[in-house]
C-alpha cells in the first residue's frame, strides 16, 4: 500500500519520497494506547465497585449472618440487628409511590408529544418539562419538605407527619417523569407508521390506534422505559434523606416517617463515623444490595430494548 | 332505512344504534386525549410549584431583633465598607473579653482544650503576629494585640460575619413568605406588635449579595454561600479537567479505533451499566478508595477526593454523549483525510474532533451541570457541613451549594429553610448559566455543520 502512495509523488517534484514506512509512526501507537487506557477506566470503576463493595461486604457478613441480613425485620445497628427490612420497605414504598405517578403521567406525556401534539407545540413543551430532569435532587427535596408535605397534611389531616414516605415518593415521580416520558415516547415513535395507517384504513379513531396498536406495538420499550425509572427511584438518595424521615420504621403506612435504604447511608456518612465499626461495613452491605438491585433492572431494560429493535428493523 | 334489520350474526346494528357508538367512540378519544395533555399540563404544573415555593421562601417579611443595630457601627449601617482594622476595633470596643475565643473559632485548628496553653506561635503557625506576641499564651495578651492578630490573619468577610453575629447580634424573630408578605399586611402588622421590644420589620430578600459573599455562620441571618459556592466552583473545575480529557478519550476509542471484539463490546455495555449507577454507590467508593485508601495522595475529605468520585459518576455520560457527537460526523469527511494521506491520528485529531467540538462540549456540560447538582456522593465523600475559611487548595476541606442546601433544610427552623431557599435560586442560576452555555454551543454547532 505505501508503495503505491509513492508512486503517485512525481519524481520532478520538489518533495522527494521519504523511505518506506512500513511500522505505524510512534505518535500512532501511543495515542492508540492512550485511549484505550481511557476506555479501560470504566472498566476499572466497575472493578473497584465490584471489590469495594464485595470485600468490606464479607467483612460484614462474617459478623452478621447472611440470612439475618436478608430475613430480619429489625434494623437496630446499635443491639448489632440488621435487618434489612424497614430499609427496603421503605424503599420499595417510596418506589412504587414514585412509579405510581411517574408511570401514567409519563405514559401520557409521551403519548401526547408522538402521536397528538404539532411539531411546533411539541418542540416548546419537550424542553420544559425536560427543565424537570435538570433540577438537582436536593431541590426535589426542599420541595417534598416545604410543599408536598404541607399540601398532603390539608388534604389528609393530621395523620400526616412531617417525615413521610408518601411525600417523598410522590415527589420522586415528578422528578422521574421527563425520563420515563422520554423514553416512552422513543419507543412509541419506534413503532412504523405504517402500522398506524392499517389502523385508520380499518376505520379506527386516533385513540384506539393509539391503545390497540401502537401501545401494545411500543411495549417492551415501555417496559424497559418503566424499569429504568424504578432504578432510578430505588437509588435517589436526597428526597427520601430530607422528606422521609431519619429512623427505620417497619410499617406500610404512607404517613409515617420510614428510612430508606439510600436514606440510612446517607444519614449514617454524615457524622463522624468509625472505620471499624460495624456501622460504617453496613453501608457496603446496603451499597452491594444497591448496585445489584439496579444493575439487574438496567440489564433486563437493556435485554428488553435490544429485542425490542430487532424487531421494527 | 331506518329500520335496518340486524343481521344474522348480529354484527351490523341499526344505524342509530351506529351512531351512538361512533359518538361514544369518538367522545371517549377526545376523553383520553385531554388526560394525555393533562399529564403535560401536570408536569409543568409542577414545575411551576416548584419555582413558587422557593421564591415563596426566599423572599418576604421578617421580623428581627438586634443587640445593636449596623447603623450605629458603620456609616449607613454598611459593614462591608470597613476595613479589618475598624472591625477589630469594633470587636474590641464591644466584646472584648471575647476575642480569644474568636481567635480560637476562627484560626486554631488544633484540640481546643489545649488552645489557652499554648504560646501563639505554636498556636497559630504562619500566622502575622505583632512582635512580642510570639512567645505569649492569648491570655497573657491584652486586647489590642488579639484584635490586632484577629484583623491581621482574618478576611475581611469572615471579621463582618463575626462582628454581624456577635455585636450587631441580629436575631430573626419570624419571617414571613413571600405571599403572605404580599397578601396579609395586616396580619404581620399584628405579629409585630406582639414581638419582643426593639423588635424590626422589614423585607427581606434572602438571596443578596451579602449571601453571595458572606461565609457560613451559625445565625441563619448573617449566614452565607460564599464557602460553598467556591467550593462548587473548585470541585466542577477539577472534576472537568479529569472527566473531558478521559471520557472524550474513550468515546475516541470506542468510535474509532475499537474492532466489534468481545473485549470492546463488554466496554461498551459497561459503561451503559455504570451510567446506571446510583449516585450514591460512587458515593460509597469514593469513600473507599479515594477518602481512605489513598488518603497519603487526596488528604481524605478533600476537594480532590470530591472531585475524583465526581469525575467517576460522570464518566459515563461524557462517554456516552461524546460518542454521540463523534459519530454525527460525517465518514465522508474522514475519507476526504485519509484521501490526502494523514494517518489516523492526524485524521482524528485534526478532522474528526475539530467538527465534532461543539458537540461534545454540549454533551459535557450537560454532564458537569449534573455533577453541580449532585449531593450524595459527597455526603459520603465527606464534604464538610460547616466550615468557615475560603479552599485554598487540591487538598483543602470543603462544602458545595448542594450539601449546604441539604444542611439548611434539614433543620425545622424556617428561617433556615430561607436560606436553603436562597441557597437553592443561586445554585439555579449557576445551572442556567451552565445550561445556557451548552444552548448556545448547539447553535454554534448547527451554524458550523450547515455551513
Amino acid at each position: 500500500m505505501s508503495s503505491r502512495t509513492l508512486d503517485l509523488v512525481s519524481p520532478g517534484a520538489q518533495l522527494r519520497p521519504r523511505p518506506m514506512i512500513r511500522r505505524l509512526r510512534p505518535t500512532e501507537t501511543i495515542m492508540r494506547a492512550v485511549l484505550l487506557a481511557c476506555g479501560v477506566v470504566s472498566i476499572a470503576t466497575t472493578i473497584g465497585i465490584v471489590l469495594v463493595l464485595g470485600l468490606e461486604s464479607l467483612a460484614f457478613f462474617r459478623e452478621v449472618p447472611l440470612t439475618d441480613f436478608l430475613f430480619s425485620t429489625t434494623w437496630q445497628p446499635r443491639l448489632g440487628q440488621f435487618g434489612i427490612w424497614p430499609l427496603l420497605s421503605a424503599t420499595l414504598m417510596t418506589t412504587t409511590f414514585a412509579l405510581l405517578v411517574s408511570v401514567p403521567l409519563g405514559l401520557a406525556a409521551a403519548i401526547y408529544l408522538s402521536e397528538y401534539a404539532h411539531p411546533r407545540t411539541r418542540a416548546t413543551l419537550k424542553p420544559v418539562l425536560e427543565l424537570l430532569a435538570g433540577i438537582p435532587t436536593v431541590v426535589y427535596g426542599f420541595f417534598a419538605l416545604t410543599f408536598m408535605t404541607p399540601l398532603l397534611q390539608a388534604i389528609f389531616g393530621p395523620q400526616v407527619q412531617v417525615y413521610n414516605t408518601f411525600s417523598a415518593g410522590l415527589v420522586m415521580g415528578i422528578m422521574i417523569l421527563p425520563t420515563i416520558a422520554s423514553m416512552s415516547e422513543d419507543a412509541l415513535n419506534a413503532v412504523p407508521r405504517a402500522l398506524r395507517e392499517a389502523s385508520y384504513g380499518l376505520g379506527a379513531t386516533r385513540f384506539e390506534t393509539i391503545a390497540k396498536v401502537v401501545v401494545p406495538a411500543a411495549f417492551s420499550g415501555l417496559v424497559a422505559a418503566f424499569l429504568i425509572g424504578m432504578a432510578r427511584a430505588v437509588g435517589e438518595t436526597m428526597i427520601v434523606a430530607l422528606a422521609a424521615g431519619a429512623g427505620p420504621n417497619m410499617t406500610l403506612n404512607p404517613f409515617e416517617p420510614a428510612q430508606t435504604i439510600t436514606g440510612y447511608i446517607a444519614s449514617i456518612s454524615g457524622g463522624d463515623i468509625s472505620y471499624d465499626s460495624l456501622d460504617y461495613q453496613s453501608i457496603f452491605a446496603l451499597g452491594l444490595f444497591l448496585f445489584l438491585f439496579t444493575l439487574v433492572l438496567n440489564l433486563v431494560s437493556q435485554w428488553i430494548s435490544r429485542r425490542f429493535r430487532e424487531v421494527y428493523q | 332505512m331506518s329500520a335496518a334489520p340486524e343481521t344474522a350474526g348480529g354484527v351490523i346494528h341499526d344505524e342509530a344504534a351506529y351512531k351512538r357508538g361512533l359518538r361514544l367512540r369518538t367522545w371517549r378519544g377526545t376523553a383520553w386525549q385531554n388526560f394525555f395533555l393533562l399529564a403535560i399540563v401536570a408536569g409543568i404544573a409542577a414545575l411551576i410549584a416548584l419555582g413558587f415555593t422557593v421564591v415563596n421562601d426566599a423572599f418576604g417579611y421578617v421580623i428581627a431583633t438586634y443587640e445593636t443595630p449596623a447603623a450605629e457601627l458603620a456609616p449607613n449601617g454598611d459593614l462591608n465598607g470597613l476595613s479589618n482594622a475598624e472591625l477589630a476595633q469594633i470587636l474590641t470596643e464591644h466584646t472584648p473579653s471575647r476575642l480569644a475565643v474568636y481567635i480560637r473559632d476562627y484560626l486554631y485548628s488544633g484540640d481546643p482544650a489545649e488552645f489557652a496553653k499554648l504560646p501563639m506561635s505554636q498556636a497559630l503557625p504562619g500566622a502575622t503576629l505583632l512582635p512580642g506576641a510570639e512567645n505569649r499564651t492569648v491570655r497573657e495578651l491584652n486586647d489590642e494585640q488579639q484584635a490586632a492578630i484577629l484583623g491581621d490573619n482574618l478576611s475581611q468577610p469572615v471579621l463582618v460575619t463575626i462582628v454581624e453575629d456577635n455585636v450587631v447580634g441580629e436575631s430573626i424573630y419570624q419571617t414571613f413568605s413571600l405571599t403572605e408578605s404580599l397578601v396579609n399586611r395586616a396580619g404581620i402588622e399584628a405579629e409585630l406588635a406582639s414581638a419582643p421590644e426593639g423588635a424590626t420589620l422589614s423585607f427581606r430578600s434572602w438571596v443578596s449579595l451579602d449571601f453571595l459573599l458572606s461565609p457560613p455562620s451559625a445565625n441563619p441571618a448573617t449566614t452565607g454561600a460564599r464557602v460553598a459556592l467556591l467550593g462548587s466552583l473548585w470541585v466542577t473545575a477539577l472534576t472537568i479537567l479529569i472527566a473531558f480529557p478521559i471520557g472524550v478519550g474513550a468515546a475516541i476509542y470506542l468510535e474509532e479505533y475499537a474492532a466489534p471484539t468481545r473485549f470492546n463490546r463488554f466496554i461498551e455495555i459497561n459503561i451503559r451499566n455504570l451510567a446506571g449507577v446510583p449516585s450514591i454507590v460512587y458515593g460509597i467508593l469514593g469513600l473507599a478508595v479515594f477518602v481512605r485508601a489513598l488518603a497519603t495522595f487526596t488528604g481524605g475529605r478533600s476537594i480532590l477526593s470530591a472531585a475524583l468520585t465526581m469525575s467517576l459518576l460522570i464518566l459515563p455520560v461524557v462517554i456516552i454523549n461524546a460518542q454521540e457527537a463523534i459519530r454525527a460526523v460525517p465518514l465522508s469527511l474522514r475519507e476526504a483525510s485519509y484521501g490526502v494521506g494523514a494517518t489516523k491520528w492526524q485524521t482524528i485529531w485534526r478532522v474528526v474532533l475539530r467538527s465534532a467540538t461543539p458537540g461534545i462540549l454540549t454533551g459535557v456540560i450537560l454532564a458537569i451541570s449534573r455533577a453541580i447538582g449532585e449531593t450524595a456522593p459527597l455526603l459520603l465523600v465527606g464534604a464538610s457541613t460547616f466550615i468557615v475559611s475560603d479552599p485554598s487548595g487540591l487538598l483543602s476541606k470543603f462544602t458545595v451549594l448542594p450539601i449546604q442546601i441539604y444542611n439548611y433544610t434539614a433543620r425545622p427552623q424556617q428561617p433556615w429553610r430561607d436560606a436553603a431557599a436562597a441557597a437553592i435560586l443561586v445554585l439555579l442560576l449557576v445551572l442556567l448559566l451552565f445550561n445556557a452555555t451548552a444552548i448556545i454551543m448547539r447553535q454554534r454547532a448547527r451554524r458550523r455543520l450547515s455551513a
